[in-house]
């Protein structure tokens, strides 16, 4: 099977009952992308395919062949991080850091299709994923943050 | 005059936020290592019963399974728990099961498929016992025994009688007598738990995990096995979130990891499921509270008496300390002369209780505070004037022996009311509308017994850098970057240029209890100033005799050093440091700084209560305004004030993530968790984050304000004190008494479900027209 993951091409043998999360992590070792519950409620396994935010536990590796997928290491560009990363880091939107990848996917997801999001839809892009630590207020602040960024440098 | 600090108080990004962000810090699961085997561990399927028989042969011979172990394994007495009357668990069940869940046999196979399908080819025989749940019934006469040495099955009690209660109430003129209640739920950190184990053939025995308190798992293990200490290594990887003891202890994974290694001879790596982590303890203990208050009718309280049994579930582990802690919170934060609490922490066959986050305390505050508002709405009294009226202050000391070094309570009081317009609406909303106020004080590290002191080391480099080396684990809450802090701050140096080992690791970082009861910016955090200020001196030493003047003259400024008054003589500290290392010839020498912090205040003595359990106190005053749906019982958080003591803000960015996720996790607790349990077998109906229900970005607060009151505590780190724990037992009572104030029925028992508050409404308006 041939997969294409944050511009790279890959092929491999895969089984065709796991997940995209499970070959994510164990033939391609992208480890950033984080198995939480398995079954599509926490979104700690975020990745966007084609630009879509999807819970990659929920979808077989065999149904995303000719897809782009991104994931949390197809962001930075070498040291540069993606202005999402930046405002994660700058505004304490991280505190251990397991749901981080997931929010920061799912972010990155929203702000390509809304770069001017209001506070009420920034919550509502990320109520898909769970974050025990921060409750959620450092996290939709960086979004935002994050969305003023883009907008000026676009 | 006020200190300026350049690093210290400053809200820098985490240390390792960029690692996190990028998806390159190595959590549990994802560590590996060459020719690693996978196990699985079976878990009972009947609540309590003696195991009879447990065949592997079938399990054996499916291909690609190494090793299967059962509790036969284990030698007798492997016996691991918290004090030595209590150490009641085994790594694998030996004669008897205690709950649907608990460990039976563990397998290591080459892949995990295999290892989950050798699980159902082994045959467990059991003898069913009868079994109970809940721990009124447990604790009569003629119930199910579930340990041997727990009469009526009660592992662990506490009792405190400070005063004369009965002269307390017979000094009020009115005393409420009330019952509340808690329930069960679970930390709910989104990394499943993940060890591997690795049994070299030296005999040493390492073990790679998520753990929050890495030193008790590795002396725990090294007790189990029988090894010294030094033959076991225990490694943290980054750590998934903790919030309490469900990461500070040794599991089955751990032991099984360990000792499938040494049959196999091979790595083993063990990562639990989701429904593992949920059905599994440890969780937070349900209470069930008979509490008593006596006040005056201006306000002042002269006695509270507290009568709690807590549901302890299948095993102690800390539970004399779980049943022990509401006992030594009761005369904080009001000056109360009469105290008396008798607990009971009983076992049931269900998952097992333990530490998290406001360990007991949130129970205590959720009964206490509403109590306290229910006596000030039967004497017509303002609930935040009564606290200020009761309230501790510095340099007070309790009747058990608490010395208030710090103390802003009053302060917090005020600064609550006025940002949430409490004058102007209490009583005042319109119906369906509330306010309410909640109260707490805290521990900075509780000092029951054993091992509490920290230490660290910091190593100066030759470009001027310097590394540190500390004991204490970050588990999200920030350590490593206030730490990282405090010694920039100490040594001049930016932050950047101060790195910090990513995690604990037993054979080499300097010994450290762990992250428990919110010791670790207090004790770890001085334990890294010491050090820092070690290797100051040092420098100053070597640059002494450098300048040849003496180090009393000497000035360290942005990264240089030179004789008071002529900065034009500076030497860099960089050049100072390859000074010390090479330039001194026989008198050479490596700059590292060592420090170590023990409190030194008396342990509390459990029987008689006297003692002070912390060095230092924080303080707590929340305010919470939320509108409740008469149609549908939705409650929603209109504003959320809270005013904290919490000493020095080492990081006014990391206090407010704290204070955040503080405030959501309890309302976590209050709105919408409980781990269900079947009633006829108590087997875990919710094991999945689709029906065990935590706060999404949906139910935060639509407005949330947080005030530090800085009172500087002198004990600790540039006046630092403890966060977010304290504050979060607060918000308990406070949203109980908001509830109260806007439908005008008093919720007693959590968690707070839109039926009840539908039924509590219907019942008022019943009564109304009756």
């Amino acid at each position: 099977m041939k997969f294409s993951v944050n511009g790279m091409d890959y092929e491999e043998e895969i089984d065709h009952r796991r997940t995209l999360l499970e070959v994510l992590r164990e033939n391609f070792g992208l480890l950033g992308t984080h198995k939480g519950c398995d079954e599509g409620q926490c979104g700690a396994c975020t990745v966007l395919i084609d630009g879509k935010e999807i819970n990659s536990c929920l979808v077989l590796a065999a149904s995303v062949q000719g897809k782009q997928i991104t994931t949390i290491e197809g962001l930075a560009q070498g040291e540069q991080l993606h202005p999402v990363q930046q405002a994660f880091v700058e505004y304490g939107a991280i505190q251990c850091g397991f749901c981080t990848p997931g929010m920061i996917m799912v972010a990155k997801g929203f702000l390509d299709k809304n770069p001017k999001p209001t506070e009420e839809e920034a919550k509502r892009a990320i109520a898909g994923n769970l974050c025990r630590c921060t409750g959620y207020f450092q996290i939709i602040d960086a979004v935002l943050k994050a969305a003023e960024k883009m907008r000026k440098e676009a | 005059m006020k200190e300026e600090f350049s690093v210290v108080g400053k809200g820098v990004p985490k240390v390792d936020g960029i690692l996190k962000a990028t998806g390159k810090a190595v959590y549990g699961a994802d560590f590996s290592l060459p020719g690693m085997l996978y196990g699985k561990v079976l878990r009972s399927t009947v609540p309590h019963a003696k195991i009879l028989n447990i065949d592997t042969s079938k399990a054996l011979k499916l291909p690609g399974v190494r090793a299967i172990i059962t509790g036969k394994d284990f030698p007798w007495g492997m016996k691991y728990g918290f004090t030595a009357t209590t150490r009641d668990q085994t790594p694998l069940a030996q004669d008897k099961v205690r709950y649907i869940g608990d460990e039976v046999a563990a397998v290591a196979a080459i892949d995990e498929d295999i290892a989950e399908e050798a699980l159902d080819l082994i045959k467990v025989e059991y003898e069913e016992l009868p079994a109970v749940f809940d721990p009124f019934e447990a604790m009569k006469e003629g119930a199910p025994q579930i340990h041997d040495y727990a009469k009526n099955n009660i592992g662990a009690e506490q009792h405190l009688d400070l005063g004369d209660v009965e002269k307390g109430f017979q000094e009020s003129d009115h005393v409420r007598e009330d019952e509340f209640s808690t329930q069960a739920i679970k930390h709910g950190f989104l990394e499943p738990h993940a060890s591997v184990g690795l049994w070299d053939p030296s005999g040493k025995a390492t073990l790679w995990g998520n753990k929050q308190s890495p030193y008790i798992v590795y002396r725990k293990l090294a007790m189990a096995f029988g090894l010294p200490p030094s033959k076991m290594r225990v490694i943290q990887t980054y750590v998934g979130a903790g919030f309490g003891s469900a990461r500070s202890d040794p599991f089955a994974l751990d032991f099984c990891a360990l000792m499938l290694s040494k049959k196999t001879a091979q790595p083993v790596k063990f990562v639990y499921t989701m429904e593992d982590v949920l059905v599994m303890g440890e969780m937070r203990h349900p209470y069930y509270m008979r509490t008593k208050t006596g006040m005056t009718k201006d306000g002042y309280i002269k006695a509270i008496q507290v009568h709690a049994v807590a549901d302890g579930g299948a095993y102690s582990t800390i539970g004399p300390v779980s049943i022990a802690l509401p006992a030594f919170f009761v005369d904080i934060p009001y000056r109360i002369p009469n105290v008396k609490y008798d607990g009971y922490r009983v076992f049931t066959n269900k998952g097992f209780c333990g530490s998290l986050r406001g360990h007991c305390i949130a129970q205590l505050r959720w009964a206490l505070g509403q109590q306290l508002d229910m006596l000030c709405h039967d004497l017509g009294l303002d609930i935040a004037e009564v606290s200020i009226k009761n309230a501790l202050h510095q340099g007070d000391e309790t009747p058990g022996g608490y010395k208030i070094t710090s103390c802003a309570f009053e302060e917090c009081v005020q600064k609550a009311a006025k940002a949430s317009g409490w004058k102007q609406k209490k009583g005042k909303l319109p119906p369906f509308r509330g306010i309410g106020m909640g109260t707490s004080s805290f521990i900075t590290g509780a000092r029951l017994s054993g091992h509490n002191s920290a230490s660290c080391v910091v190593k100066m480099n030759e470009d001027g850098t310097a590394s540190v080396l500390t004991g204490a684990t970050d588990i999200g809450q920030g350590s490593s970057t206030i730490i990282a802090q405090i010694v920039a701050e100490v040594l001049g140096l930016p932050i950047g240029h101060v790195y910090i080992n990513p995690g604990v690791d037993t054979d080499f970082t300097p010994i450290d209890p762990g992250t428990y009861g919110s010791r670790v910016s207090f004790y770890s955090g001085n334990a890294a100033k010491i050090a820092a200020e070690d290797a100051k001196r040092q420098l100053a030493e070597v640059a002494s005799k450098a300048f040849e003047i003496s180090a009393e003259d000497l000035e360290f400024k942005d990264r240089k050093v030179f004789p008071k008054g002529s900065p034009d003589r500076a030497m860099k500290l960089d050049r100072l440091i390859r000074y010390a290392e090479h330039k001194m010839g026989k008198e050479n020498k490596t700059i590292i700084g060592r420090g170590s912090y023990d409190s030194g205040i008396d342990f509390i003595d459990f029987k008689t209560g006297k003692g002070n359990i912390s060095a230092a106190y924080t303080f707590a005053a929340d305010v919470v305004e939320l509108e409740v749906d008469p149609e549908t019982g939705k409650i929603t958080i209109l504003n959320a004030v809270g005013a904290h003591d919490i000493g020095k803000a080492l990081n006014p960015v990391l206090c407010t993530g704290q204070l955040d996720g503080a405030w959501v996790q309890a309302m976590g607790q209050l709105f919408f968790e409980d781990l269900l349990r079947d009633k006829e077998d108590g087997h875990v109906l919710n094991p999945s984050f689709m029906d065990y229900k935590m706060p999404t970005s949906m139910d935060i607060p639509l407005k949330n304000e947080h005030v530090f009151v800085e009172s500087i505590d002198p004990g600790g780190p540039f006046g630092a004190k403890e966060v977010g724990e304290g504050s979060s037992v607060a918000i308990f009572p406070a949203i109980g008494n908001a509830i109260f104030d806007a439908i005008g029925v008093r919720i007693q028992d959590l968690p707070i479900t839109p039926e009840k508050v539908l039924k509590a409404i219907k019942k008022r308006q019943e009564g109304a027209e009756s």
